[in-house]
């Protein structure tokens, strides 16, 4: 048998690049009102050339709603994809990502309680809600991982799925004592819980990029230290990983860039389970190329969960969590059953 | 090489170690023996950095808990008795995680890894498993290919969790045959949690003898494994029961 290709080459990056670009076309030319390929193609190019915008109606959609909307998908479901994949090696568990483990429940509540407490900074209104959203979701993982730790000392699958959906639970009579006193921010509120990128700007696809790059970065780079952590913690520390170090850096990361994704676009269930589950199956375990391969699928799931949650119901659009939790919750429930079956970690 | 000083480990209220000591120099072998709660394991773990533990682990004379991750494991390595993979790398993947310690910062690989890992997997026996998923490896292939990472990682001092336990009689006799054999080069030494204590006697230069976390014997295997040490560690006749099996078999002629 074959030795498997250690890590992503240029050519992956291309032909991965290629088809996101593709489909995130595709999210731009389809919706409630439909635009030509051409018509797309040109503002676009129009638009990256520093020419001014032609007028009319097709254009203002392209450049003012589709384009940011369809840039904080793709963004927010590369991220998301990546900071399930550095999970699921981290905890050496398939079943590991932001939501399962409660740490999206806890950015949520996190930015529930800014919006509820009008927690702001002056300079910087939107980062209050940001910080806030990243500071629970860390908090909550640090508290997951110290119950289950204190529960099951090796950290197991079963263990840290039933912590995450009791402290899930947990936020979740929290947010609704919050919602129940809220008043009239109760319809904000209401949209961290369900997941929407309706309404998405430039500069909350700025933000996500920033965050990407930064904590997306370091993840990318920490690729051979998961695969140790993946094998198992000991092992790790056997070949000589920083082990607490890694950890930490890890979950930090994993926490902002999920906090990140949970103020822009609410509280969006599964991507991170699914996508770099699905990517395994194909590149092999090798965090290497599956984390890469992962943020390339993980952006081209949200854009098609996005799609559908636009055009599925038109003109009702549908909160994209909705799609994402429906699609997750099936392949859930087969990464389980095949787990039973003892060939989950393909 | 190696020594360790006072150890003491506690679980809650429990003292697993109690002012344990011992060193280990080049060419050594040192079987940890003892009953079931000895805290065999718990020494290994606590020269390893895997079980927090008071006193100290001294490599070459500097503080293990002081020494950088990566230069820690370029003086030691450890093969543990159950492996739990969560995932399907294959052979090689797992192999060339040994060589971890010696990676630049982007972990490109250099030819002295890549011959490391060559050299580790024939040793072993794995080369023509080197693309199997470690998923479908039997229990002895897959200690072989733990084994082979540890070879790649080449520390100066191996530490093993009985490294045969679980295994039948040729994986055990090639397991110990292969570390056997990774001792010849100058310069290395290997310490061992063993419960047989025929292998003990029989690879071992020397053996720590332990109970209830305290060291009943340190010495040459044949002088600590004695019989009088023997009848203190497990409160039995250990030589008078083994003698006993060996009558067994050769009455069946």
């Amino acid at each position: 048998m074959p030795a498997r290709r250690e890590g992503f080459r240029p050519l992956d990056y291309l032909l991965f690049s290629l088809v996101t670009l593709a489909v995130m076309l595709l999210c731009v030319c389809v919706g409630s009102v439909g635009l030509s390929l051409s018509d797309v193609a040109r503002t676009l190019w129009r638009g990256l050339v520093g020419l001014p915008a032609q007028e009319g109606l097709s254009s203002a959609i392209i450049l003012a709603v589709r384009l940011p909307r369809v840039l904080c998908v793709a963004l927010t479901g590369a991220s998301l994809a990546l900071c399930g994949g550095a999970m699921q090696g981290l905890l050496r568990n398939p079943l590991a990502d932001g939501s399962t483990l409660g740490v999206s429940s806890g950015a949520s509540l996190g930015a529930v309680i800014a919006i509820a407490f009008g927690i702001t900074f002056p300079a910087l209104p939107f980062a209050g809600t940001m910080l806030m959203a990243i500071l629970f979701g860390f908090l909550s993982m640090v508290v997951i991982l110290s119950l289950a730790s204190r529960l099951d000392g090796s950290l197991a699958t079963g263990t840290i799925i039933l912590v995450g959906v009791i402290w899930s639970m947990f936020v979740s009579s929290i947010l609704s004592l919050i919602i129940t006193f809220a008043g009239e921010r109760v319809r904000s509120i209401t949209f961290w819980t369900m997941g929407s990128l309706q309404g998405s700007d430039y500069g909350n696809a700025l933000v996500l990029l920033g965050a990407l790059s930064l904590c997306g970065g370091v993840l990318l780079l920490r690729s051979r230290e998961l695969n140790a952590f993946a094998v198992g913690e000991d092992n790790a520390l056997s070949v000589g990983v920083d082990v607490r170090r890694v950890k930490l850096l890890v979950l930090v990361c994993v926490s902002a860039l999920v906090g990140v994704c949970v103020s822009i676009g609410g509280a969006i269930g599964f991507v991170g389970l699914v996508t770099p589950h699905m990517t395994r199956l194909i590149v092999g375990p090798n965090h290497r190329r599956l984390l890469p391969a992962s943020m390339f699928a993980g952006a081209v799931f949200l854009l098609l969960a996005d799609l559908l949650a636009r055009v599925l119901l038109n003109p009702v659009e549908l909160p994209i969590g909705v799609v994402t939790s429906f699609a997750g919750s099936i392949a859930f429930v087969i990464i389980f059953y095949r787990a039973r079956k003892g060939d989950a970690h393909a | 090489m190696l020594e360790a000083l006072d150890l003491r480990v506690c679980y809650g209220a429990r003292t697993v170690l109690d002012g344990v000591g011992f060193s280990v120099r080049e060419g050594d072998w040192l079987m940890i023996a003892g009953p079931n709660g000895a805290g065999k394991s718990t020494a290994l773990g606590a020269l390893a950095q895997s079980v927090p533990y008071a006193g100290r682990v001294l490599i070459s004379g500097r503080d293990a808990r002081r020494m950088p991750a990566r230069e820690r494991a370029r003086w030691m390595g450890t093969l543990t008795q159950n492996h739990f993979v969560g995932y399907a790398f294959t052979v090689e993947e797992v192999v060339r995680l040994g060589r971890y310690a010696y990676a630049g910062a982007l972990g490109g690989r250099a030819r002295a890894d890549e011959q490391a890992v060559e050299d580790a997997l024939l040793r072993t026996g794995m080369a023509g498993l080197r693309g199997h998923s470690v998923l479908t490896l039997s229990g002895g292939e897959l200690q072989r290919a733990f084994l082979a990472q540890v070879f790649a990682q080449n520390p100066r001092v191996l530490l093993l969790d009985e490294p045969a336990n679980h295994l039948d009689l040729p994986y055990q006799q090639q397991v110990f045959g292969l570390i056997r054999e990774w001792l010849q080069t100058p310069g290395r030494a290997a310490v061992s949690v063993v419960h047989d204590l025929s292998l003990a006697l029989c690879y071992g230069t020397r053996a720590l003898l332990l109970r209830e976390g305290r060291v009943v014997a340190d010495a040459p295997a044949r002088e600590a494994l004695a019989p009088d040490n023997l009848r203190q560690a497990y409160d039995m006749d250990v030589h008078g029961w083994m003698r006993g099996l060996l009558a067994q078999w050769e009455q069946r002629g």
